[in-house]
């Protein structure tokens, strides 16, 4: 009766945590242009999105995905052939396990007439699977905590999903061998199945003893050949029909034979009824939990792999993009090939922010997809976070669950950049793949993210653009110009005199009429600033983000002044100036 | 000759791998070999604004896995080269600076000791396959064509750091072209920045540069511009992309070399640019034109730079 109700219960669970996480899926967005689409027009859009494709000639690039990315993990293939080994290992042993052992009631027994979970081959199978699961956790734990790939990230949802796996396999596994050495269990079956004189009972004990690995507290051998052959004959009259030798269950059996010295103690503490509690609590548990687990990539991995490769990113419907887009979050097991491949993520190591990692922003962007308020400083991480990306495609190309990653930084990006936070990676070349979408982003944010970044300078800074205004005697920092030494070059502004020769040769000077008004300091002026340690001078001017790097000032300086490294450094500085200040406000606001 | 590790960055698989299909298809007919080295990450270039340490150990990080492998680098991008050079001298100069970038990289079992040379995909062709081994491999050269040369900046200057070519009147790039036949025509803002740099800070002023650019070139009598950056490339055609006027189609210096060698249009992906540059193949010598290449009448209407140059 408690049986039954928890297991009702662990599906009901399951079913309502499945039908909110696809609930989610079509009330949530992380895409500015979905904001507005109501929940009813995403989901027809979606379902028509599907119908559209199974009856068209797409239909036969979905069921060839299903068959190599989905069924063969062949994404995952390409990346790594031991990770594809421990995956297939994993999730092909838990497959066939879920299908012939756990269903078997209703799968094996549907299939075949004779299914006993004790006969072969279903018997040796049962073992072989299980031990499949363990080799593929065993290599995840390998991975994961031995040989250190750089930057591999493992959350409490990783170890959380090892060690479901590893109770619900290593209890049966225990179960089973257990069960077979306890003298009770097969008293039981023998009350159960077989009526026999004592002669003829003894014989059967003795052969189970000698063979199957049964623990008799009475007999224990050795048998003379006589009694054994009137157990095997008694044992294929009565238990061959539903018992294989126990040996075919190499690991059970195994265990059985460990135990052997303790079998009587385990056995009168009904050690193998806790075991299966255990077993079947700990699947159930699994079961109810899935949805709400990174297992539930189970159910959303395949969906984003069948997904991508119908949906052409021009022709899609922006509501089913949006939609597409929650559920890859659903999709993402962490499995963290993204990072490990990812064109920036060694960057972490001098700008220690979690969110450059690929796999770890789709965790802070799950967070902000839900709705949950942020604080302003955790926004600020995820909004650098996901800028300090190259735009370099890696990350979705190597995706083994084929999540449009690319995609969702730039959407992201742009949602957190329109909440109007200063991003000063947006003044650096990070930007040009934004500069080349801006026909496509079909917004007119477009312009506001680098005006307020700009005021952000300006507010640390202080006199830029003033024109000919009077300007209040600016502070001397005599540190400052100490501090300019990041690299060797840096330092030499202190032999500048004046010459100008930099600021002819800027071909962003020469584009503008009054190039003061429009830049502010120009190169000589900025360098001049540098050696008298007049910092917000120095910042303060928009030369030093319109600069090109082009080196024409560095190249024609007859002093050999590194003016476009000073400008580098200068531009270093600010964006820890800023960075600071900023964070200031967040905590004060 | 000595395999080159292959740095191909981010731009160019992302967003011009016609860059990387022609490059390897002339290199592949030139008997050079590229070795791919799937950890390469970002040369640390976009990162220079932003943090100084950030960039070194990127590109530190790509120096140390060449140098494990014994090989050097071949860049195809300016602003990448530009970018390993300058940590490569950083690192080789500034002891304490390479210290503390392989104390990180030892976490990776990784360290870099300063035995990595980067070249560009220009310098492996000028000076280790040689002008007189690249012209024996042409098939059919072009013949009326001029051509605007444009460098890149980060290949140029600093000049001490890259060492790439006198960066006054450099000469390299005119000659690659003048092997295919092309005349590299003189302009007065050949050395000048692209404008790309500025593509997404200041998009006025960044497509403004690039304008000027290509006018000037256009005015020197140029029929196409050529190129050898995937920063430039991009930008030389997406500013031109949208307007129907263009100016001056912009190819890819292998692309044009591998015309005149006779690859196939395809492998060379003439195709994918936005502002069409299948014309080019209009000057390629009639005589020896070799299986393959496609019929005049396929090649539509995109003769723009041909045309032009006839009515100047």
């Amino acid at each position: 009766m408690f049986f039954t109700i928890s297991v009702y219960l662990a599906l009901i669970i399951f079913g309502a945590g499945v039908l909110y996480k696809i609930f989610t899926w079509f009330r949530s967005s992380i895409t500015i242009g979905a904001a507005g689409i109501p929940f009813s027009k995403r989901v027809l859009s979606f379902l028509s999105g599907i119908l559209a494709t199974l009856f068209s000639a797409k239909f036969f690039t979905l069921v060839k995905v299903f068959i190599l990315d989905v069924i063969l993990n062949r994404r995952i293939l390409k990346e790594d052939l031991l990770r594809w080994f421990m995956h297939m290992c994993i999730y092909g042993g838990f497959i066939l396990l879920v299908l012939m052992h756990a269903l078997g009631r209703y799968t094996s027994a549907a299939f075949f007439d004779n299914y006993y979970s004790t006969i072969n081959p279903f018997f040796f199978l049962r073992d072989l699977f299980g031990v499949l699961v363990l080799v593929g956790v065993a290599i995840a734990l390998y991975r994961r905590f031995i040989a250190k790939i750089p930057r591999l990230m493992t959350r409490r949802m990783d170890l959380y999903a090892i060690f479901i796996v590893v109770v619900i396999v290593c209890s049966g596994i225990l179960l089973e061998g257990t069960k077979m050495a306890s003298y009770t269990v097969y008293e039981q079956m023998v009350a159960d199945y077989t009526v026999f004189d004592p002669e003829e009972a003894m014989a059967l004990e003795a052969y189970w003893v000698q063979e199957f690995g049964v623990v008799s507290p009475t007999a224990q051998g050795p048998f003379d050949a006589a009694t054994i052959a009137q157990g095997r004959e008694l044992n294929n009259m009565t238990c061959a029909e539903c018992h294989s030798r126990s040996q075919w269950a190499f690991s059970g059996y195994g265990v059985a034979r460990i135990i052997r010295p303790l079998v009587s103690g385990l056995d009168k503490m009904n050690v193998h009824g806790l075991l299966w509690n255990i077993h079947i609590f700990a699947c159930l548990i699994g079961l109810a939990y899935l949805p709400f687990s990174k297992m539930f990539h189970i159910v959303a991995s395949p969906l984003s792999l069948l997904a991508n490769a119908v949906m052409e990113p021009k022709a899609s419907n922006p509501a089913t993009i949006a939609t597409r887009q929650m559920m890859e979050l659903d999709a993402c097991t962490h499995c963290g090939t993204c990072t490990v491949r990812c064109s920036v993520g060694a960057a972490l190591e001098e700008i220690p922010n979690i969110n450059i990692l690929p796999s770890e922003k789709i965790a802070s962007i799950k967070a902000l997809a839900s709705g949950r308020k942020l604080a302003k400083a955790e926004l600020k991480a995820i909004q650098e976070g996901v800028y300090l990306c190259t735009n370099c495609y890696r990350c979705t190309v190597v995706c083994p669950v084929g999540i449009n990653l690319q995609d969702l930084w730039f959407n992201v990006r742009e949602v957190l950049l329109q909440r109007g936070m200063p991003e000063l990676s947006l003044l650096s070349p990070l930007s040009f793949y934004r500069g080349l979408m801006k026909e496509e982003m079909g917004h007119k944010g477009y312009r506001k993210p680098l005006i307020k970044t700009r005021k952000a300078i300006t507010e640390t800074g202080g006199v830029q653009k003033r024109g000919d205004q009077v300007l209040p005697l600016p502070q001397r920092d005599r540190e400052f110009k100490g501090r300019l030494s990041l690299s060797a070059q840096a330092s030499t502004f202190s032999v500048c005199f004046g010459c100008q020769t930099c600021t002819n040769a800027c071909p962003v000077v020469a584009h503008y009429d009054n190039p003061q008004k429009d830049l502010g300091m120009l190169p000589h002026q900025i360098m001049h600033a540098c050696a008298l340690g007049l910092r917000s001078l120095a910042f303060g001017s928009t030369m030093l983000w319109d600069c090109l790097t082009c080196y024409q000032c560095q190249e024609q300086c007859p002093q050999g002044v590194c003016v476009t490294d000073v400008l580098y450094e200068l531009k270093n500085f600010s964006v820890e100036q800023v960075g600071t200040l900023t964070a200031q406000r967040m905590r004060i606001g | 000759m000595k395999p080159l590790a292959l740095f191909l960055g981010c731009t160019i698989p992302a967003r011009l791998t016609q860059y990387e299909s022609a490059a390897r298809a002339v290199l592949d007919r030139l008997d050079v070999r590229a070795i791919d080295i799937k950890a390469f990450n970002c040369c640390g270039y976009p990162l220079r604004n932003i943090n100084f340490e950030a960039f070194v150990l990127l590109s530190a990080r790509n120096l140390a896995l060449a140098e494990r492998k014994g090989l050097d680098i071949m860049a195809l991008c300016q602003c990448c080269f530009g970018t390993l050079k300058k940590a490569h001298t950083l690192l080789k100069e500034d002891e304490s600076l390479r210290k503390e970038i392989n104390a990180v990289l030892a976490k990776e079992r990784l360290r870099y000791e300063g035995g990595v040379e980067v070249r560009h995909l220009l310098q492996v062709l000028y000076h280790e396959v040689g002008i007189k081994t690249i012209k024996k491999h042409i098939a059919r050269r072009f013949e009326g064509l001029q051509v605007a040369a444009h460098y890149g900046c980060h290949v140029l200057r600093p000049s001490p750091i890259v060492q790439f070519d006198n960066p006054v009147s450099p000469s390299l790039l005119d000659e690659l072209v003048g092997v295919t036949g092309a005349v590299s025509v003189p302009w007065q803002r050949r050395l000048e920045c692209c404008g790309a740099p500025l593509r997404g800070v200041n998009d006025d002023l960044s497509i403004a540069l690039t304008r000027k650019k290509l006018e000037d070139a256009h005015g020197a009598g140029a029929a196409y511009l050529c190129v050898a950056c995937p920063y430039c490339q991009i930008q030389f055609d997406t500013v031109q992309g949208g307007s129907k006027n263009h100016l001056l189609p912009s190819l890819l210096y292998p692309q044009l070399l591998g015309l005149s060698m006779g690859i196939n249009t395809k492998a060379l992906g003439l195709e994918e640019h936005q502002v069409p540059i299948e014309g080019i193949e209009v000057f390629l010598a009639q005589g020896n034109r070799r299986r393959g290449a496609r019929p005049p009448e396929d090649r539509g209407e995109e003769h723009r730079g041909g045309a032009r140059r006839k009515s100047a």
